[in-house]
């Protein structure tokens, strides 16, 4: 069991979570702008004034510009689960593959057909054809948000399957268990309405820019009317629905939990910590815990949040590594011992199987089933358990910093739509300031999201039933470490290039008030 | 419906739409094999944007067929996904660095401050034309020639193995590229043969595409000239490929051991014994031939009609003799029964049946495409359209 190329999964992980971070770049901002862009043209043909006409194309320039970068950095995520997590396609690909098939056939196609219609077809298709095609890349891109999110979501709560001897692999059974997974559901709220956030920061940022330096005012104050009432009610969603998310994760993932609150000791009545700060000292007689060198405690909050009950019990990580007989907790060293079991009495089963034993088949098979729910933890054999838990100090500052972000973007969008709906900015350059830098802020608050949900999930590919380490392809570290930096020099260049480029339209765009010439109006 | 059918019925459906994206996906390389062309058909900056603007409206569905076929394949023969692109690694990574940087290209080519400049995105789009094309066409060619490779799913289980936990092993270091080299049976010159015939058959394809699409008599002027050397270096490569493969021993399996062997002339045997896919193949290579004729000799613009609908009847019938009729569609030639075939890699039939009910909606996908490509393509792109639109590549 030493030849697991330890380097190997790293340098995969790596690699999976550059390209998907930098996916993550451009995605809510096409989720979002997408339905602004359907919106503010919608207010165009309605009113018919031409000016709405303007500000819709100025918004759909950079809308294409994101797009593009958008669809170059999914191309690999889809194929990246074939090339570097080989053993993990073949392992429930079955299930995984599904929804990523869907997602290509109702969504991508939907999307790349009408966008062509959107961005050329102003003078070949009626207004009314027009307006359609960008409501359908809007739903079209947040139907392919919602497949690929039903595949993330069930990775963290895998249901409406079972695994089968005969194929060594987990099947489908229940399709809709699948689509409709709790998980599934909340995520995908979640990160929809997170990215109509962001999309609203941005169109308001890029407005209060305008407005600092004078220009296109009439633009920008329309378009800051129509972004803070869409962001304000995303965002009041974006909280429901994380707190949704917050929920499931104490039911499937109760170590994720406790790594996002940095948790070790489990309690009742368990404090969230509203500000917290580790210290770079951790414990002698406990190395692996990392202490807070200060923190700001809310009693009560966390077990409220997690359980809707004051008093529910919270596990810690160390209840959940060494086990809690009072609450029911079985330790990670029993499970890794069940785990070995089930791996074990499958090996025998196929062996037996073969030799046509039918007995000792059968036998197998029993303790196989009893032992499945810990089936991954069995790669863990002879290993330390504290392996299987993820960065507590990352799972925990990425959470907090989402949070906190998003409770400052509720204050902001009613500021921004106050100011601007009575017209008052004269005086307050400072507020469009801060809307200008919340742009950068939506982005961190949207990785940071991805990476508590990720890096909070670790080592699990598929919750308790693959780990990372046995996800992998068969390629040599040297390979993926070349290709990891391919991919960072391709991205980070195609990224400079894009914000250059974006940055150039947004400072020469002259959508304004009085009669400038952006071609193409009617 | 779908849940009344068998599990091989279900693959033979399955393994009829993968074939069908397959070629669909031939058939919508020409954007690739037009963008190496960008130069060759513009002279002037004005006449490349033509072009440009031309592809650039299409270029969406290449990639987009692209990424489903990949999805299919994913959902409904996963051990053909893992194996394959956890393998052939490289092959893979040049297809997908490829389509990385022809996604940009269009959308900044010409935008200002664009930071690499307009000759590079050309560039981009030039590599991405050149290299999908031949990779693909060399990918494809080893369905027949086969790859080395291992499958067993016992590694998984035995923590003691030296291969744990891998499933398929790749079993040459350089990880799909020895496509090119590997000389038994003379197999690289069967994949290059292929890969080289896709990338003039996706030139000979956009030639005829610009035809139909472009109204500007210089640039037609070329695609003229062009096409009938395209045309007979496609037909060289793609006719010894074909006629070699009706001669090489192809990987058979017997239906009851489910053994994999070498049986000589099973490629032919498969047209043989399923007429129905001989028909196919005739009547899309005919197709072909008649869509060069019409622009050739004939000098209309609706030579694309036939040419393309010919590319994807023949690859879809070269598809089919890959999969069908007891034939092992992803060989190993490290070991004979590792070898994929459509019933040992496919996945369950709880899945397949789902996946049945979703590809309901691909009439309806190909109804809206040809409802949008028909309202954008009404008139031919002319320069004067390109400059007055304030969306442009
Ligand atoms: C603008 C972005 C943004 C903002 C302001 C928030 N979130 Fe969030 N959050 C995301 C963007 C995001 C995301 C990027 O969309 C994630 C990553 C994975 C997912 O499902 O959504 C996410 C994940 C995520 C998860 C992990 C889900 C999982 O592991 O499956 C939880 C528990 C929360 N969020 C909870 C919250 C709470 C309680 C918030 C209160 C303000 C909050 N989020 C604001
Ligand atoms: C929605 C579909 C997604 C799926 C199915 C998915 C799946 C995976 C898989 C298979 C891995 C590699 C195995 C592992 O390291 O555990 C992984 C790791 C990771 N993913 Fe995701 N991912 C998705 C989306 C994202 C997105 C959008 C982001 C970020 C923006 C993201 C961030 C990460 C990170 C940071 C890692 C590495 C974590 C670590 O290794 O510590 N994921 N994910
Ligand atoms: C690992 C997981 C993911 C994979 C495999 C993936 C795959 C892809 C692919 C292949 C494309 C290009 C599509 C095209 O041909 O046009 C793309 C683009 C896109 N993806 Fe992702 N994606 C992942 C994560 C996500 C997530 C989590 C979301 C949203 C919630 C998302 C939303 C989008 C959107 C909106 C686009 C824009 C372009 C388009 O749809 O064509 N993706 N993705």
């Amino acid at each position: 069991m030493e030849h697991i190329d330890w380097g190997l999964v790293d340098w995969s992980r790596a690699q999976f979570a550059l390209t998907a971070l930098y996916h993550w770049i451009f995605v809510p901002l096409t989720l979002g702008l997408s339905f602004i862009i359907a919106i503010m043209e919608t207010i165009y043909v309605k009113t018919g004034n031409p000016e709405w006409k303007r500000i819709t194309k100025f918004w759909m320039k950079l809308f294409g510009i994101n797009f593009a970068i958008g669809v170059a950095t999914g191309i690999i995520l889809e194929f990246q689960f074939g090339t570097n997590w080989s053993n993990y396609s073949w392992f429930v690909g079955d299930i995984f593959g599904a929804p990523l098939a869907i997602e290509g056939i109702m969504a991508f196609f939907l999307e790349s057909t009408f966008i062509a219609i959107m961005f050329f077809g102003w003078k070949k298709v009626s207004k009314k054809t027009h307006l359609w095609s960008s409501w359908l890349v809007a739903i079209g891109s947040n139907l392919s948000g919602l497949w690929i999110l039903v595949a993330n979501g069930w990775m963290q709560n895998p249901i409406g399957m079972h695994f089968n001897p005969e194929t060594v692999r987990n099947e489908m059974n229940n399709f809709w268990e699948v689509l409709f997974n709790p998980v599934a559901v909340n995520k995908f709220l979640h990160t929809i309405s997170s990215a109509y956030v962001l999309a609203a920061l941005f169109v308001i940022g890029i407005s209060a820019w305008y407005l600092i330096k004078n220009r296109n005012t009439a633009l920008s104050k329309k378009s800051m009317i129509v972004a803070s009432v869409f962001g304000f009610f995303s965002i009041l969603f974006t909280i429901f629905s994380g707190d949704g998310s917050a929920k499931e994760v104490a039911k499937h993932q109760p170590m994720k939990l406790a790594a996002m609150e940095g948790l070790y000791q489990g309690q009742r009545q368990a404090p969230l910590i509203a500000i917290g700060f580790f210290g770079s000292q951790t414990d002698p007689n406990n190395p692996k815990e990392q202490e807070f060198a200060f923190n700001l405690k809310i009693p009560n909050a966390l077990s409220y949040i997690a359980f809707s009950d004051v008093n529910a019990f919270v596990p810690g990580i160390k209840d959940l590594v060494h086990g809690n007989k009072k609450e029911g907790i079985i330790s990670y060293q029993e499970k890794i011992e069940k785990g070995k079991k089930a791996i074990d009495a499958l090996a025998a089963y196929k062996i037996a199987k073969k030799e046509n034993k039918p007995e000792i088949a059968d036998a197998a098979l029993k303790i196989f089933n009893e032992n499945f729910n810990y089936f991954g933890y069995g790669y863990y054999f002879g290993k330390d358990p504290y392996l299987l838990v993820p960065d507590v100090k990352i799972s925990f500052y990425a959470f907090h910093t989402m949070v906190g972000l998003g409770f400052y973007f509720v204050l902001l969008f009613i500021l921004i739509y106050l100011f601007a709906y009575k017209n008052k900015f004269q005086n307050k350059k400072w507020l469009l300031w801060v809307a200008v830098w919340t742009i950068p802020l939506a982005y961190i608050a949207q990785e940071a999201g991805w990476i508590v949900a990720e890096v909070g999930r670790q080592p699990w590919v598929i919750q308790d039933l693959l780990p990372n380490i046995a996800a992998v392809s068969q390629i040599d570290q040297s390979s993926v470490q070349i290709t990891f930096f391919l991919f960072l020099a391709v991205f980070t260049a195609l990224l400079i290039a894009e914000i250059k480029i974006m940055l150039t339209q947004i400072k020469k765009a002259k959508i304004s008030d009085t009669n400038e010439n952006t071609g193409g109006t009617k | 419906m779908f849940e009344t059918l068998s599990h091989t019925a279900l693959q033979e459906y399955w393994w009829f739409l993968a074939s069908l994206l397959g070629a669909l996906l031939v058939f919508l390389l020409f954007v690739q094999g037009g963008q190496t062309l960008i130069y060759k058909l513009g002279k002037t900056a004005d006449e490349r944007n033509i072009i440009v603007n031309s592809l650039g409206r299409k270029w969406e569905f290449t990639f987009t067929t692209l990424v489903t076929f990949g999805g299919a394949m994913f959902a409904s023969f996963p051990l053909f996904y893992s194996t394959s692109f956890g393998g052939a690694y490289w092959v893979w990574m040049a297809i997908l660095f490829a389509f990385i940087l022809q996604a940009v290209s269009y959308e900044y080519r010409r935008k200002p401050n664009n930071f690499l400049g307009e000759k590079t995105y050309d560039v981009f789009l030039f590599i991405n034309g050149l290299i999908a094309t031949v990779f693909l066409g060399v990918a494809v060619s080893t369905f027949f020639t086969g790859s080395a490779f291992s499958v067993d799913k016992m590694n998984i289980l035995n923590l003691t193995s030296d291969k744990m936990p891998i499933i398929s092993a790749w079993e040459v270091p350089s990880h799909g590229l020895e496509a090119i080299w590997t000389t038994a049976h003379l197999a690289f010159l069967q994949n290059l043969a292929l890969g080289l015939a896709i990338f003039f058959l996706s030139r000979v394809l956009a030639l005829l595409y610009f035809q139909r699409n472009i109204d500007n008599k210089e640039i037609i002027e070329r695609t003229r000239k062009s096409l009938i050397k395209n045309a007979v270096i496609f037909l060289v490569f793609f006719l010894f490929w074909l006629i070699r493969l009706m001669v090489i021993d192809g990987f058979a399996v017997n239906p009851d051991t489910k053994e994999v062997f070498l049986e000589p002339y099973k490629y032919l045997h498969n047209l043989l014994e399923m007429p129905v896919v001989l028909i196919i193949l005739l009547v899309g290579i005919v197709g072909v031939l008649w869509g060069l004729f019409v622009s050739i000799v004939k000098k209309k613009d609706t030579g694309i009609w036939f040419a393309g609908t010919g590319t994807v009847l023949t690859v879809l019938a070269l598809f089919l003799i890959a999969g069908y009729n007891n034939t092992a569609f992803y060989p190993s030639t490290f070991d004979l029964n590792s070898s994929l075939t459509i019933a040992n890699s496919s996945s369950s039939h709880f899945t397949l049946t789902v996946m049945s009910y979703v590809s309901l909606l691909i009439p309806f996908v190909l109804a809206y495409i040809i409802y949008a490509w028909r309202a954008m393509d009404k008139k031919k792109i002319t320069s004067e359209e390109i400059n007055s639109d304030s969306h442009s590549y």
